[in-house]
C-alpha cells in the first residue's frame, strides 16, 4: 500500500479482502480486493452509499460476520497478524481489548437486561484480572470520561434510561474502557440529533486524541468526516475507489464518485438552484459489470472504462480506481 | 402535459395559516405538549420549511397541518376558511387537496400491492372516472415523477430507495394537490440522490402551484428548499423568517446552535473553530418542559429571567420573528 510511512508498520493493513455470501445457489461477492491501512492513532474516515460493502467490511475486521454464510479471504493484518487465520479463542482475546467497536444503534447494541455497570465491568473482566470493586470503579471513571453527569448513579441504571445521545457516550465508554488501539465506529452519529451529534464527533476526536486510539469512522456523511478524519476512503459497489487525505479529496477529488458525493451536499449549492444528484443506483452484487462499477453512473465515462480498473497511485498520499483521474479536473467541496 | 394531470385553472395554490395551534397529548404521566402555542402563514404556493430536532413537535404539526391530527386548542385556516366551516363536498375536495408525503418510502407503500395499485388508490377510492382513465392518470404521474410505466408491474421490495419515493409522489400527485406536507421526505434516501428527489419537489411546485410545508431535521436541506422557515423547539416557534435572513443570520441562540453544529464538508484551514457553539445536554422531556423559554437549559444566555418570563413572539425585522428576550433588530 501506498501509504505506509517510511519506519514503523500500520496498525491496520487490510489486504484484498473478499467478502461473499454463501446461499443455496452459489455465492454471492460483497467487496472485491479491499485494502487500505490504518495507522496507530490515525482517524481513516469510510464513506459510500448504502449497499457499497462500508459495514460488512467494518464487521469483517473484528469477524463478527455470520460463520456458516460469510466467506472472508484476503489478510486482515493486525500489528502484524492476521486475524483471518487466528483461532476463535485469540481473536476474542483482542476483541474488546485491543479492537473495539461502536454501532449506530445504541439500544439495540446494549443489552437491555443488564445496568451499564455491569455490561462495561463485564467487558473490562473478560481481558483482565480485576476485582469486581475496582471494574465498578473503572466503569464510574470511564463513563465521567464520556461526559455522564453523576455516573456514580447512573452506572446502575439499565440503558432505557438513558436517553438517545447518553445512550451513545455509554457504548463510547464501553468501547474505550479496554484502552483499544483501534475503534470502529459504524455510522455512531445518524441516529442522534444535530447538536447531539455535534458533541459526540467532539468526544470522538478528543478521546482519540489523547489516548492516541485509531478510529475507523463509517459514516455517509462527508460532513462529519471533514470534522473528525484525516484521511478518507471512498468505497463504491464494494470496491475502494479513492484514498486520499480528507483536505485534499474536498478540494480535488480523483474520482467521478467521490466528487458526485461531494457535490450532491445541499449546502454546496446555491439556495434555491438545481441541487446536483448522481443519477441511478449502486448495482446489485449480482449484476456487477466488467470494468469499472460506476461507469454507469458516471459524467465521464468513456471508452476505456469497460476496462478493469485497479486502484492506481497518483502520488504517494492518493490512490484511485480510475484510469481518467490524471486528466479530469474534477470538482470538489470547495474550489 | 396531459390534461387529467394539470390543475383546474380556477384552482390556485393553497395558503395555509396557523393561529395559536395546540396539540396536547394525555398520558398516564402527564399531558404532552407536542405542539404548543404556535402561530405561522404558509404563502399561497411557497415552501415553508419546518426545522427542528427530535421530539420538538414537528412531525406532530406536520399531521396537524395534513388534516390527520385533531387540535387541542387554536385554529388552522385553509385559503382563509376553517375546516370546520366547509360543507361536506367543500370538505372532501379540502381532503383531496391537502396531501402528506411520508419519510420511510418502504413503509408507506403496501408490500402486497403492485406500484400501479398503488398509485391508483387514491382514485379507486375517490372512485374517479373509470378504471381505463385511472390507470392512465397512473401512468402519467409515474411518468411525471421520473419512472418508466412499466415499473407499475413491480412490487415495492424491487425498487430503490429513490424509487419508491417517486412513487410515493407519483401516487400524491394522482389527486392534483394544492398543498403538501412533506414529512422528512429525503431523509431515509443516501445523499447522492436527494438533489434529484428536491429537484423533482421543486419542478412540481413550478408546474402545479403547488405550496409545500417541508418538515425536516436537517438544515442544509431545509435552507436549500424554503422560502421561508420556523424553527421548532419543544413544541414552540423560537424563530420564523425568510430561509435566507433565518439561515444566514439566525437571531435566536437555538438556531445559532443548531446551523453551528451542522458538520461541514471544508478542509480544515477552511474551517472556523470560532464559529462553534457546542449546546450542552439534550432536548428536555417535553412531559416537563422548563419553565419560562423551553430553551433556557441549554442556551448559553440564559439569565434568570428566562425563567420566569415566556419570551415574547417579536417582530424584529420584516417578516423576521423570534422568541427571545435578547434578540435585538437584525
Amino acid at each position: 500500500m501506498a501509504h505506509e510511512e517510511t519506519g514503523s508498520p500500520p496498525l491496520l493493513a487490510v489486504e484484498n479482502l473478499n467478502i461473499a455470501f454463501v446461499h443455496p445457489g452459489g455465492e454471492t461477492a460483497i467487496t472485491r480486493d479491499v485494502s487500505f491501512t490504518v495507522n496507530a492513532g490515525e482517524r481513516v474516515g469510510v464513506v459510500g452509499e448504502s449497499g457499497c460493502g462500508k459495514t460488512v467490511t467494518g464487521l469483517s475486521l473484528l469477524g463478527l460476520l455470520p460463520k456458516r454464510t460469510a466467506r472472508v479471504r484476503g489478510r486482515i493484518l493486525f500489528q502484524g497478524e492476521d486475524l483471518l487465520t487466528m483461532s476463535a479463542r485469540e481473536l476474542r482475546r483482542r476483541r474488546g481489548r485491543d479492537i473495539s467497536m461502536i454501532f449506530q444503534e445504541p439500544m439495540s447494541a446494549l443489552d437491555p437486561v443488564f445496568t451499564v455497570g455491569e455490561q462495561l465491568a463485564e467487558t473490562l473482566r473478560a481481558h483482565y484480572p480485576v476485582s469486581r470493586k475496582e471494574a465498578r470503579e473503572r466503569g464510574i471513571a470511564a463513563l465521567e470520561e464520556v461526559g455522564i453527569p453523576s455516573p456514580h448513579l447512573r452506572i446502575d441504571d439499565y440503558p432505557y434510561q438513558f436517553s438517545g445521545g447518553m445512550r451513545q457516550r455509554v457504548m463510547i465508554a464501553m468501547a474505550l474502557i479496554c484502552r483499544p488501539k483501534l475503534v470502529i465506529a459504524d455510522e455512531p452519529t445518524t441516529a442522534l440529533d444535530v447538536t447531539v451529534q455535534a458533541q459526540i464527533i467532539d468526544l470522538l476526536c478528543e478521546l482519540s486524541d489523547t489516548t492516541g486510539t485509531a478510529l475507523l469512522f463509517i459514516t455517509h456523511d462527508l460532513g462529519v468526516v471533514a470534522e473528525t478524519c484525516s484521511r478518507l476512503l471512498t468505497m463504491y459497489a464494494g470496491e475502494v475507489v479513492e484514498s486520499a487525505p480528507v483536505d485534499t479529496v474536498l478540494r480535488r477529488p480523483a474520482h467521478p464518485y467521490s466528487s458526485g458525493l461531494l457535490r450532491s451536499l445541499p449546502g454546496l449549492s446555491e439556495r434555491g438552484g438545481r441541487l446536483p444528484s448522481i443519477p441511478g443506483r449502486v448495482p446489485a452484487p449480482s449484476e456487477m459489470p466488467a470494468g469499472c462499477r460506476f461507469q454507469a453512473r458516471c459524467p465521464h465515462a468513456a471508452d476505456g472504462c469497460e476496462q478493469g480498473q485497479p486502484l492506481r497511485e497518483l502520488d504517494r498520499e492518493r490512490l484511485a480506481r480510475c484510469w481518467r483521474s490524471a486528466e479530469l479536473t474534477l470538482p470538489g467541496a470547495v474550489t | 402535459m396531459n390534461a387529467r394531470l394539470t390543475p383546474r385553472p380556477s384552482t390556485q395554490a393553497a395558503g395555509v395559516r396557523a393561529d395559536r395551534v395546540r396539540v396536547h397529548f394525555p398520558t398516564r404521566a402527564g399531558t404532552v405538549k407536542a405542539v404548543d402555542d404556535v402561530s405561522f402563514d404558509i404563502r399561497p404556493g411557497e415552501t415553508f420549511g419546518l426545522i427542528g430536532e427530535s421530539g420538538s413537535g414537528k412531525t406532530t404539526l406536520g399531521r396537524a397541518l395534513a388534516g390527520l391530527q385533531p387540535l387541542t386548542d387554536g385554529r388552522l385556516f385553509y385559503d382563509g376558511r376553517e375546516p370546520s366551516s366547509l360543507n361536506r363536498a367543500e370538505r372532501r375536495r379540502q381532503r383531496r387537496d391537502h396531501q402528506i408525503i411520508f419519510q420511510d418510502p418502504h413503509a408507506a407503500l403496501n408490500p402486497r400491492m403492485t406500484i400501479a395499485q398503488s398509485v391508483m388508490e387514491p382514485l379507486d377510492i375517490l372512485g374517479d372516472g373509470d378504471r381505463a382513465s385511472r390507470r392512465r392518470v397512473a401512468d402519467e404521474a409515474l411518468e411525471r415523477v421520473g419512472l418508466a410505466p412499466q415499473i407499475g408491474r413491480r412490487y415495492p421490495h424491487e425498487l430503490s430507495g429513490g424509487q419508491k419515493q417517486r412513487v410515493n409522489i407519483a401516487r400524491t400527485l394522482t389527486l392534483r394537490p394544492r398543498f403538501i406536507v412533506c414529512d422528512e421526505v429525503v431523509a431515509a434516501l443516501d445523499v447522492s440522490i436527494r438533489g434529484a428527489i428536491l429537484n423533482l419537489f421543486a419542478d412540481l411546485q413550478d408546474e402545479f402551484g403547488i405550496t409545500y410545508a417541508f418538515i425536516t431535521h436537517d438544515i442544509s436541506v431545509v435552507s436549500h428548499v424554503s422560502d421561508r422557515v420556523g424553527v421548532l423547539y419543544l413544541g414552540r416557534l423560537m424563530e420564523q423568517g425568510p430561509a435566507g435572513a433565518v439561515c444566514e443570520q439566525p437571531l435566536h441562540p437555538y438556531t445559532q446552535a443548531l446551523l453551528s453544529a451542522e458538520p461541514l464538508p471544508l478542509p480544515s484551514d477552511r474551517r472556523d473553530h470560532q464559529r462553534r457553539i457546542r449546546l450542552q445536554g439534550e432536548i428536555p422531556s417535553p412531559l416537563n418542559p422548563p419553565s419560562g423559554c423551553p430553551f433556557r437549559t441549554r442556551c448559553p444566555r440564559a439569565e434568570a429571567r428566562c425563567a420566569e418570563q415566556v419570551p415574547a413572539w417579536r417582530e424584529v425585522a420584516p417578516d423576521h420573528r423570534v422568541a427571545c428576550h435578547f434578540a435585538g433588530p437584525a
